[in-house]
């Protein structure tokens, strides 16, 4: 039986470095690769040499499909393509290829150019694997080759985030990468059509998590900045470029505007401006709203939000600041962390998911005394909130798109074992379907049963067709054809056709029984008795009498002829063809059992 | 499979074809040439133009002089100006399934067709189609429902009256089709009915056909459509082009294997050449600038204006006119500048690399941030103050007959100095500039229209190979001016299928086959037999269901255990339920191992004698006598059904079934 395997190289029971490789229909297909945040070791890229031992991934691997831009889907391709060597086709959607060599750059830079690590890979290397990247448009079918084709979904996490879907013949699977099921301040909601697929792969990185109406959410998260504000305290809000930024922008510049607050709001400098920039250009992939009304107002032009200057930490008085990245795991906002961390005042806000290992996780999880580099403890006086602004499904998200998609399989990745083991239960009690949930280099076999299609003349299928509704639907119709199977093409035809095609003559096959009845009369009278007889009788079917003497029942010819002992006995010569079997053995058990008395 | 033919004009098609069972409406194409028919709409008081003499029969009879005024030795209809509709009665328009729209201009018609025609359907296009057609709609309803006319004329259109009308009103065809201009609230509904498409988009209509946008390299987010079933594919060619102008590039590979290629849109001036025509343009330009004078580009508010910027933007520095002011005046032209900014996955290779960088795609953003751009919504208001001269305005509508290109006419139209250059090859300008005459101003005709010329044509029809091409009558000829010029039309093999306003044609192609899909459990059940080498075959028997235009075969069910009651039936209960089909049999049975097999079973008595065209077999204890022949055998016994049945088993383990 066919079947589709899974094997996460990472993003199994686990957050970061996404890439899994499925394997559909003699296909193989990776789906992601990123790095994880939490190591600086070898562990922060998936472990290829699984894929193949010894071979080219490129004959092993037909495409490699990115969801979106974030490091933990896209962060460990330059590595892949270039160093490891990969020269298929990369499939992601047009913002994504945009915004994507950008943040390895980026990457790279605080990597080799900060930490000052060696065999990395270069911004050569990023250009060479970004000239392997084909921009998909949304709902564009992608034909990877003659059976393997590929479709992008909006996904509405970042800017230009995609869901996939594989297919090859009947069977499918999608991809969801990381989505969000609530349109927010500057992205719509993830949506895709009922496509039915063998498989659906889902993040579920808040699977335990239903989160309260977002409305809730803002006020809370600006009513906290507001009241640090006024008590003269510093915000921290760690973010990465793009993506929660932009929203967040988009609120405290509301508020801001209304307010008529006067406490400076900066953005560390770098990739701001050009991610503004690119919100601008790729309108089309934001939410309705933006859209609309981006002619008269450009929502990604703010008036309150200005550049950060380094030295600007240590100014007095109140301020906000946003500084990537957004787990305080290095860079800016790491730094500006430990400067603001001693002051009870200051408060820093992480307003998305941080990764096991990073500061971020860190003071999530209580920690207060923080060991630095060079073994230095820092103490975090600075209160710590947590708002859920990362714009992943929860677990409500999750089921109403399973709803959407009805797959016949789920398999969860992109979060914690604890929590995924929860939704699997979920999933299984509402849909009555399958979850998987493997762990890194875990495979998961899942059987499919696809459909064969095949073409089938329109002669055979006009003719069942003209037959018409059944009066009993309980005695369904049965459809008589020959299959004819050639070099991997499938027809069906009629049997005459399929006779005609291979140059076959037919073979008739045909019976003549001779039935001996007990009749004095003439023979005309006594063909007359049987006629009369089975037109009673075969009321659903055509009996004539012939003119030269003889009976036809259908194509099933009947003659009389006098015993040439007894004159007393005729003999019926009962003569069918064998596509007449049924009836002919029924008209000659039937005569047998004699005539009845005649009235 | 129909076409309806809708509309008369290349360019602005209107077709629906009947395809399977969906009724498919591609494009609804609005012929504005009517335009030209009437006068002028003044945006400000013209006192040439309200006090022209009203039209007087040769008989002298006056009752038109209300309706027709001359003006410049040419009568016009002094109304409301109207646009001439598709066909509205060839074919119950409430019955059509879907529209397909391959580009902006060729939507101009859709809310005629669906507010008033109890259409109920879908209408596909592609993002920017919509976005840039609605800003198409706006300016149109916007330019005419600025300069309110108080009467709308009729008498004039009454056949009998209209014969003795003069040329060319004379000679105007479909008046009574004429309408007056939508309005905003219907242009509304009208765009509220399509749902957003992207290339190669597969789009399922009623599980039997599915269309597929494909990029047509003309416009941005025009498309051309692939119409198909499983067996059968109709290309829908409108409006493309192979240069390379800011759009994405034409897909041509996707039309290839066509059953029937529908082409239409092709370029209306075939013998220029648009990059000749782009760069006439700018050194009339410059020319006339130089001298002192203003040039007027009468355009659309999208399209090749983009162009034109794009080249200015590179030329104006080396033609030493960066001091001159640029000023694009349209309801949209805000909007249709910062639209053109967004769609970078319409745009062609270059333009996407640039807002990878993070660039706007076009130049004019550039040209705006410098202040050598200016675009107003009207010359009412802040242009009236930043107005200087000399200076190049580019402003709608090209057929010179509203919006505010009128006004520019009436106020450069006096002097030598001033140009007007047109380079939007929709409307004859002779025509055009009819009302304006006599002129002092100087007139270029640069048409640019970036369709496919007949030479592109062969080649493409070359490359995609159809079965079949259907086009309109105009593009199987030579254009009516240039009779000699045979290179100028549609050349194919067999030779195209024409067509014309109200016309039905039958398009040529015959299915043979349909999808049809087995479940696998049916699928495990069949025994495949290789029959000749590479070719095996199983015989199916299953039950078919069809819903929603699919079809599948499933395994039949298990026949249901007779009932255990032992009731006595009745002889009819026995007749066979239907006439369920038997396999057909093929092959030849060998004599001497039919033999054999007959021994092997018991009958001992076997006698072979030999005839003309085979054998017979006689068992002479059981009085049954089997004929064999090559193609036939016939057994003939008493009326003994348990020999028969054995005598039967024994004859189809010879024979292969089908």
């Amino acid at each position: 039986m066919p079947e589709i395997k899974v094997t996460p190289l990472g993003a199994g029971q686990d957050v970061g470095r996404s890439c899994i490789l499925v394997s559909i229909a003699g296909k193989n297909v990776m789906l992601d690769c990123g790095m994880h945040m939490g190591y600086n070791d070898d562990r922060r890229f998936p472990d290829f040499s699984y894929i193949t031992q010894n071979g080219r991934l490129t004959d092993f691997l037909d495409c490699v499909i990115i969801s979106h831009f974030h490091l933990d889907h896209c962060g460990a391709l330059p590595y892949f393509s270039e160093m490891v060597g990969y020269d298929g086709p990369i499939y992601m959607t047009h913002p994504t290829k945009a915004i994507c060599p950008i943040l390895l750059e980026d990457y790279r830079k605080i990597t080799v150019d900060k930490k000052g690590e060696t065999n990395f890979f270069t911004s050569q290397m990023i250009k060479d694997c970004m000239k392997k990247v084909v921009a998909v448009h949304l709902h564009q079918t992608v034909q990877v080759d003659e059976e393997l084709e590929i479709k992008a979904y909006y996904a509405g996490h970042v800017l230009g985030a995609a869901m996939f879907q594989i297919k090859v013949g009947c069977e499918s699977v999608v991809y969801t990468g990381d989505y969000n099921m609530t349109p927010d301040r500057h992205l719509g909601a993830a949506w895709i059509d009922k496509c039915r697929p063998d498989l659906l792969i889902s993040e579920s990185t808040y699977a335990t998590t239903i989160r309260d109406s977002k409305r809730c959410r803002e006020r809370d998260f600006l009513k906290k900045v507001h009241e640090t504000v006024e008590r003269g305290g510093k915000v921290l809000i760690p973010v990465f470029a793009l993506g929660r930024a932009q929203e967040l922008c988009i609120l405290l510049e509301t508020f801001w505007e209304r307010m008529n607050l006067k406490a400076p709001i900066y953005f560390s400098t770098g990739l701001t401006e050009k991610a503004n920039h690119y919100y601008k250009l790729f309108i089309t992939w934001t939410n309705q709203k933006i859209r609309k009304t981006f002619v008269q107002r450009n929502m990604f032009e703010f008036k309150h939000i200005k550049a950060f200057d380094r030295a600007f930490a240590d100014n007095p008085g109140p301020m906000v600041v946003f500084a990537t990245p957004g787990m305080l795991h290095a860079g800016q906002s790491l730094q500006i962390f430990r400067k603001w961390a001693g002051n009870e005042k200051n408060m820093v806000i992480m307003p998305g998911y941080c990764v096991q290992g990073t500061v971020g996780h860190k003071i999530l999880s209580g920690q207060r005394k923080l060991e630095m580099e060079g073994r230095q403890i820092l103490e975090v006086k600075m209160q710590v909130e947590y708002m859920s602004f990362s714009a992943h499904a929860d677990a409500k998200g999750i089921m109403q798109l399973i709803r959407q998609a009805e797959p016949r399989n789920v398999l969860l990745v992109h979060g914690e074992a604890k929590k995924m083991e929860f939704l699997k239960q979920k999933i299984e009690q509402e849909f009555h379907v399958s979850c998987y949930m493997p762990a890194n280099g875990e495979t998961t076999t899942i059987l499919t049963n696809p459909c064969i299609p095949v073409d089938i003349s329109l002669g055979l299928l006009k003719r069942e067709a003209a037959i018409g509704p059944l009066p009993d639907a309980k005695k369904p119709k049965l459809m008589h054809g020959t299959l004819l199977m050639k070099d991997n093409s499938f027809r069906l035809v009629s049997p005459e056709q399929a006779l005609k095609e291979l140059g076959l003559a037919e073979h008739q096959l045909r019976f003549t029984c001779r039935v001996h009845i007990q009749d004095p009369r003439k023979e005309h009278e006594t063909v007359l008795r049987v006629y009369n007889h089975l037109k009673g009788i075969l009321k659903d079917y055509s009996v004539q009498h012939l003119p030269d003497g003889s009976i036809t029942v259908e194509s099933i010819l009947i003659q009389a002829t006098a015993h040439s002992e007894d004159q007393g006995t005729k003999v019926l010569l009962v003569s069918w063809t064998y596509q007449d079997e049924e009836l002919g053995s029924y008209l000659t058990s039937l005569l047998k059992k004699g005539l009845p008395q005649s009235t | 499979f129909f076409q309806y033919c809708l509309s008369g004009h290349p360019t602005l098609p209107c077709n629906v074809l009947k395809f399977k069972s969906t009724t498919i409406m591609l494009d609804c194409g609005l012929d504005m040439t009517s335009t030209l028919s009437f006068l002028p709409l003044p945006l400000v008081q013209s006192p040439r133009l309200s006090k022209l003499p009203g039209w007087v029969l040769k008989d002298g009879s006056t009752f038109l002089d209300k309706e027709l005024k001359e003006c410049s030795g040419h009568v016009f209809v002094d109304s409301v100006p109207e646009f001439c509709l598709p066909e509205t009665e060839l074919l119950d328009l409430s019955t059509v399934d879907v529209i397909l729209i391959s580009n902006y201009h060729c939507m101009m018609a859709l809310p005629y067709i669906t507010e008033y025609t109890g259409f109920t359907g879908t209408v596909y296009a592609t993002e920017p189609t919509v976005q840039i057609g609605r800003l198409l709609m706006e300016e149109l309803v916007n330019s005419i429902e600025r300069v309110p006319k108080a009467q709308s004329a009729s008498m004039w259109k009454n056949k009998e009256v209209q014969r003795l009308l003069p040329a060319p009103l004379k000679d105007a065809v479909e008046v009574s089709m004429w309408r007056k201009c939508y309005t905003m609230p219907e242009v509304n509904a009208a765009l509220s009915k399509i749902q957003l498409v992207g290339y190669s988009q597969k789009i399922e209509l009623f599980g039997a056909v599915q269309v597929t946008p494909l990029s047509s390299g003309y416009a941005l987010g025009s498309s051309n459509w692939i119409i198909q079933s499983h067996y059968e594919k109709v290309s829908y060619v409108s409006g493309s082009s192979l240069l390379t102008t800011h759009p994405q590039p034409m897909d041509q590979a996707s039309l290839k294997n066509s059953d029937v290629l529908i082409l239409t849109g092709l370029t209306q001036i075939p013998t220029a050449n648009p990059d000749g025509m782009v760069g006439e343009f700018c050194s009339n330009l410059a020319m006339t600038v130089r001298n002192g004078g203003n040039v007027l580009v009468p355009c659309y508010p999208s399209g090749v204006i983009y162009d034109l910027l794009e080249c200015l933007y590179q030329y104006i520095d080396s033609a030493g006119l960066s001091n001159v002011p640029f000023y694009f005046i349209s309801p949209v032209a805000n909007s249709s500048l910062e639209f053109s900014q967004i769609f970078a996955e319409w745009l062609c290779h270059n333009k996407q690399t640039k807002v990878y960088l993070p660039e706007p795609p076009f130049p004019h953003a550039e040209l705006i941030q410098t202040n050598k751009l200016k675009h107003y919504p009207s010359i009412h208001g802040d242009f009236s103050n930043d107005f200087k001269q000399p200076c190049v305005v580019f402003t709608g509508h090209p057929s010179l007959r509203f919006g505010d290109v009128v006004h520019f006419m009436e106020l450069w139209g006096k002097s030598s100095l001033n140009t007007v250059i047109f380079t939007e090859p929709d409307f004859s300008y002779l025509d055009a500039l009819a009302p304006y005459q006599p002129l002092a101003m100087k007139c270029v005709y640069c048409p640019i229209d970036t369709r496919l010329n007949f030479i592109q044509v062969s080649k493409l029809l070359k490359e995609v190979q159809p079965l079949h091409v259907v086009c309109p009558e105009q593009y199987t000829q030579p254009p009516p001016t240039q009779s000699h010029r045979t290179d100028l039309m549609v050349d194919c093999q067999p030779p195209a299928m024409s067509y014309r306003r109200a016309e039905v044609l039958t398009l040529p192609y015959k299915r043979r086959y349909e999808k049809i899909e087995i479940m696998p459990d049916l699928a495990d059940s069949l025994v495949p037999l290789e029959i000749k080498p590479g070719i095996s075959l199983a015989t199916v028997s299953a039950v078919l269901h069809t819903k929603d235009n699919k079809h599948v075969l499933q395994l039949p069910p298990k026949p249901p255990q007779p009932p255990a009651s032992k009731k006595r039936k009745r002889v009819s209960d026995d007749v066979p339920e239907c006439k369920s089909l038997k396999p057909l049999l093929s092959g030849s049975i060998p004599m001497d191992q039919f033999v054999q097999t007959l021994e092997k079973h018991g009958f001992s008595d076997v006698k072979v004698e030999d005839t003309a065209k085979g054998h017979i077999v006689l068992l002479q204890e059981a009085e049954t006598l089997i004929q064999l022949e090559e193609d036939s055998t016939h057994i003939i016994c008493d009326n003994d059904e348990p020999l028969r049945v054995k005598l039967r088993d024994l004859v189809l383990k010879f024979l292969q079934k089908f």
